[in-house]
């Protein structure tokens, strides 16, 4: 079957099985930064947003998302300056292998966008570390990945208050 | 130290693949797979221990789409080790690529390989299996028991202790009478404490695909910890000459020891060999949890004898090891668990350490992070504290008046190394003491032990239903195994000023690659980015053993800085022609050679531009190499306060602290992420993380919706925090980083319940379950 989608603001069409997973078609046209890392809708590194909501692309046919906007890491860019959220991620280095952070980059982009558009822009650290729930990383313990979205909170307009 | 004024070491530079990662291309082994790459599965056993009576690949064979079916009557029984070591391994050969029987549910029965997944998947129910159904051996603690089934009764085994009794392998060594000290000692513990079979769980599965290139010789290219050892261990199992291999590891998506052996590769190589069609083979992670490694999990007894005032007179112990159906890093970890942990107590008249590592029809194990001091550490610990509650002291400051001081020795140095003798060895840095010191100011711990301590029985703990307790513990590991890991480096200069560095060493995510280099841009006086690294490529880049025991930073370290001296002398003599003065009178400094007087200098651009071209024509660049004549000890002091609820058994950690003696950390920010990362690895296998069995050795949990490993909101926090201090044999100053950080949080967790409860657990995982099966009994 034919499935059309708008991927990172292009236009595209795919042919795919009726049974196939978003996860599998996206690496196969090319966007290799989605991950597959357990297939049981666990580890978050398969994440990418549909019409700016993230969703994991393993758990999710490909079938069933004909004519959203899907955008993965690459709407980043692939070369040029980095966006802001990944110069922080460097800067605060908030990954060690890197193969879940574009599947966190993408919840950290859905969740700097709510901030952004929501009445109450305070923040608690509990509701990042809430946030940050969804994507494993054997690799860094998340201290580092949260004194990164701390920063980019902020760099966004919100303020990060303490838990009671 | 402070007074040491690095450039480029010794500040957090940013990862030399940061942009890769974080723009998320495709530089994982998967994502660089030719796109006709066959797919290859692999046929796994339901039983957890038969042999195949009668195999029929006939109808998978016929299916369209598929290329190759091989069963062990395709290919020739050669026995190897999967345990990617140095050569001759300290492993027994016990395995097959395919073989006639097999020892744990999911052991490899056939593989296939064809078009696509689907198709092969297919195949794969086409394949007709009659087995011979025979006894599974399941608890590790009776494996030796009279009567049990052999597990490997196979001829071509080669250094089994004894098969007839399913011991894989054993140990022993003793110094002084310590029955006698014991005996005679006014304090005697003696427990057994358990480790469980955990996981690894990198993000990346293991992958790898292969293909032959334009000469015709085979690539692989893996996600491997080891690539010179994959080389070595598939010219073996191929009978393929080692010239006509080689083997790549790309950007991999971690390891922690589970990529430390040769896994996969030899299975899709068999396909390209068969077939010569690219095949690549990724394992699901059911099959990373299954078909890998795990943790050897473990019964570690410890017996002391001690005076009354808690100082250590001997110790004994004693590691039952499981590794499962093979062999891999069978010896060496049981080593492990007592060399990286019994000398940090160095003051005892007498030691012991014996062990026994035994087969079962268990999914393997072989290499984790810690690599069997975590196990060792637990017990050992554990008993020290004990120790101190009955003398009535601070556990800190009895396990602190028995440890190791800057400038000691310790006789097992000589005694155990990894799998053979080790060397002599005077600790040269050993900043223990301000850990401790450091630890202490950070955890609040006198205040909190003393606060916390029989907490359960307070009147707030009623009136809340949750108590705290703090617990504390000790730590050492290893810089590579001395005169065994080897490493080696190649640097030439171009005519901008730069240098590319190959090595053989193998960065997991762990940042090695950023490291090396700046220890080479350190000592060549040039920026970071004048340093262009390329790694792990067997054909390409120089011999390294690969990213394991703790070795990269120091071993390959070392390599590099010898390398980048030998550059450095080479660029200094060339310079002094060219400037007509002597090379004495010469120092490098910004990428340039100048003169002491500074009437006279030449930038590295222009030196390697007339070297090229116009000069005295040449080109720069060197080899260097590095084994350590010994394997400086990193030091820690972990405290970790928890919280638990008494209606629940729910434990929460709330702050680990954990202060590290790494001597010179080349990058700050990845040293501690190594130890941040570390500590919540020890954090699963302390709360939940185990993999469990049916009664017939079927995985049960095998799934990250099943195993849990620590997310973000598992714990309340953690502060990592390095000492000040330097190696004299280190690159700069450095030791290792890598896996000390997973050793001592596990035993803090059980010894902060014991500081809160009374209770003393001498098993992790402590579930909520346990937990509050343990406080009702208590409080009845």
């Amino acid at each position: 079957m034919i499935l059309n989608l708008i991927v990172n603001g292009e236009k595209k069409q795919f042919h795919i099985e009726p049974n196939e997973m978003l996860v599998d078609v996206l690496r196969r046209e090319g966007y290799k930064s989605v991950k597959k890392g357990c297939n049981t809708a666990n580890c978050g590194t398969c994440t990418v947003l549909r019409d700016g909501k993230a969703i994991l692309s393993c758990k999710t046919f490909a079938a069933a998302v004909e004519g959203s906007e899907i955008t993965t890491l690459e709407a980043m860019g692939q070369t040029g300056p980095l966006h802001e959220i990944q110069q922080v991620f460097v800067d605060e280095s908030a990954f060690q292998c890197g193969f879940c952070t574009p599947g966190l980059i993408m919840s950290t982009v859905e969740f700097l966008n709510d901030i952004k558009t929501r009445e109450d822009q305070s923040v608690k650290e509990s509701e990042i570390k809430e946030r940050l729930k969804g994507n494993l990383c054997r690799c860094t313990g998340y201290e580092s990945q949260l004194t990164a979205l701390k920063k980019l909170v902020v760099q966004y307009g919100g303020e990060v208050v303490e838990d009671e | 130290m402070s007074d040491r004024a690095f450039k480029v070491v010794n500040h957090t530079e940013k990862k030399v693949d940061s942009h890769a990662l974080v723009r998320g291309k495709g530089v994982f082994t998967e994502d660089l797979a030719p796109e006709n790459a066959l797919v290859v599965k692999l046929l796994k056993s339901p039983h957890a221990h038969a042999r195949i009576k009668h195999i029929d690949a006939s109808m998978a064979e016929q299916l369209e789409g598929i290329e190759c079916v091989l069963t062990y009557k395709d290919i020739k029984p050669i026995s190897y080790t999967r345990a990617g070591q140095g050569y001759p391994e300290p492993s027994p050969y016990d395995t097959h690529l395919l073989g006639q029987k097999v020892r744990f549910v999911g052991d490899t029965v056939a593989l296939v390989a064809g078009k696509d997944l689907k198709t092969v998947k297919k195949a794969l129910k086409l394949i007709e299996v009659e087995y011979e159904v025979l006894d599974p051996v399941l608890d590790f603690e009776h494996a030796m028991d009279e009567g049990t089934p052999v597990i490997h009764d196979q001829e071509d085994t080669v250094n089994i202790y004894d098969a007839s009794r399913n011991l894989a392998q054993h140990y022993d060594m003793s110094i002084g009478d310590v029955d006698e000290i014991i005996k005679k000692s006014d304090v005697q513990i003696e427990r057994a404490y358990y480790y469980p079979k955990a996981q690894q769980v990198p993000l990346e599965n293991h992958t790898a695909f292969s293909y032959f290139d334009d000469k015709e010789r085979l690539v692989v290219v893996s996600s491997t910890q080891v690539p010179f050892h994959a080389r070595r261990i598939l010219s073996h199992i191929l009978e393929i000459p080692i010239r006509n291999i080689r083997v790549i590891k790309p950007r991999i998506g971690g390891g922690f020891g589970a990529k430390q052996g040769v896994i996969i590769e030899g299975y899709c190589a068999l396909v390209t060999v068969k077939t010569g069609k690219p095949a690549m083979l990724v394992y699901d992670r059911k099959e990373t949890f299954i078909n890998t490694y795990t943790r050897h999990d473990m019964r570690v007894t410890v017996r002391i004898g001690a005076d009354k005032t808690g100082k250590v007179k001997a110790i004994d112990m004693h590691a039952l090891s499981n590794t499962g159906a093979y062999g891999d890093h069978a010896l060496t970890v049981a080593m492990v668990c007592g060399s990286k942990t019994l000398p940090l107590y160095n003051k005892v008249e007498g030691v012991r350490f014996v062990s026994d590592i035994v087969y079962t029809n268990l999914p393997n194990a072989g290499a984790y992070r810690g690599y069997g001091a975590p196990q060792g550490l637990l017990a050992l610990d554990a008993v020290l504290d004990e120790l101190a509650y009955q003398v009535g002291k601070d556990p800190l400051v009895v396990k602190e008046m028995n440890t190791m001081k800057e400038g000691e020795t310790s006789p097992i140095f000589k005694i155990m190394g990894e799998g053979r003798e080790g060397v002599e060895q005077i600790v040269a840095s050993c900043k223990l003491d301000q850990c401790i010191e450091r630890g202490k100011v950070l955890s609040d711990w006198e205040n909190k032990f003393a606060k916390y301590k029989d907490s359960i029985h307070s009147p707030e703990a009623k009136k809340t239903g949750k108590v705290r307790g703090i617990g504390c513990a000790l730590a050492m590991q290893g810089s590579g195994i001395a005169k065994v890991d080897m490493a080696s480096a190649t640097m030439k200069m171009n005519d901008d000023g730069s240098f590319n560095l190959m090595v053989g060493a193998t960065d997991l995510g762990t940042g090695s690659d950023t490291i090396l280099s700046q220890i080479a841009a350190e000592e060549l006086g040039v920026p970071l980015e004048y340093i262009h690294i390329y790694s792990s490529d067997t054909d390409r880049t120089p011999f390294d053993v690969g990213a394991y025991a703790s070795s990269t930073t120091y071993v390959s370290g070392n390599a590099v800085w010898n390398t980048a001296k030998k550059v450095k002398q080479q660029i200094l003599e060339n310079a002094a022609k060219l400037l007509g003065c002597k090379v004495e009178e010469l120092y490098v400094e910004q990428a340039t050679v100048k003169n002491q007087t500074g009437d006279k200098s030449v930038t590295y651009a222009d030196l390697c531009t007339k070297l090229f071209y116009t000069f005295d024509q040449m080109q720069i660049g060197a080899t260097g190499s590095f084994v350590g004549d010994e394997s400086p000890i990193p030091f820690m002091a972990t405290f970790q306060e928890i919280e638990i609820d008494l209606e629940t058994g729910q434990i929460t950690p709330i702050e680990i602290v954990s202060v590290v003696d790494c001597g010179t950390a080349i990058n700050p920010a990845l040293a501690k992420g190594q130890v941040e990362g570390a500590t919540l690895q020890a954090l699963g296998p302390s709360l939940y993380e185990e993999l469990t069995f049916s009664s017939k050795g079927t995985p049960t949990n095998a799934s990250l919706f099943m195993y849990k490993i620590p997310d973000r909101s598992s714990y309340g926090k953690v502060t990592v925090e390095l000492v000040d201090s330097y190696e004299p044999t280190g690159p700069f100053g450095a030791k290792s980083v890598s896996e000390i950080g997973i050793d001592s949080p596990t035993v803090t967790l059980l010894n902060a319940i014991y500081n809160a409860t009374g209770i003393r657990f001498n098993k992790v995982p402590v579930s909520p379950e346990k937990m509050l099966k343990a406080i009702k009994k208590i409080l009845e």
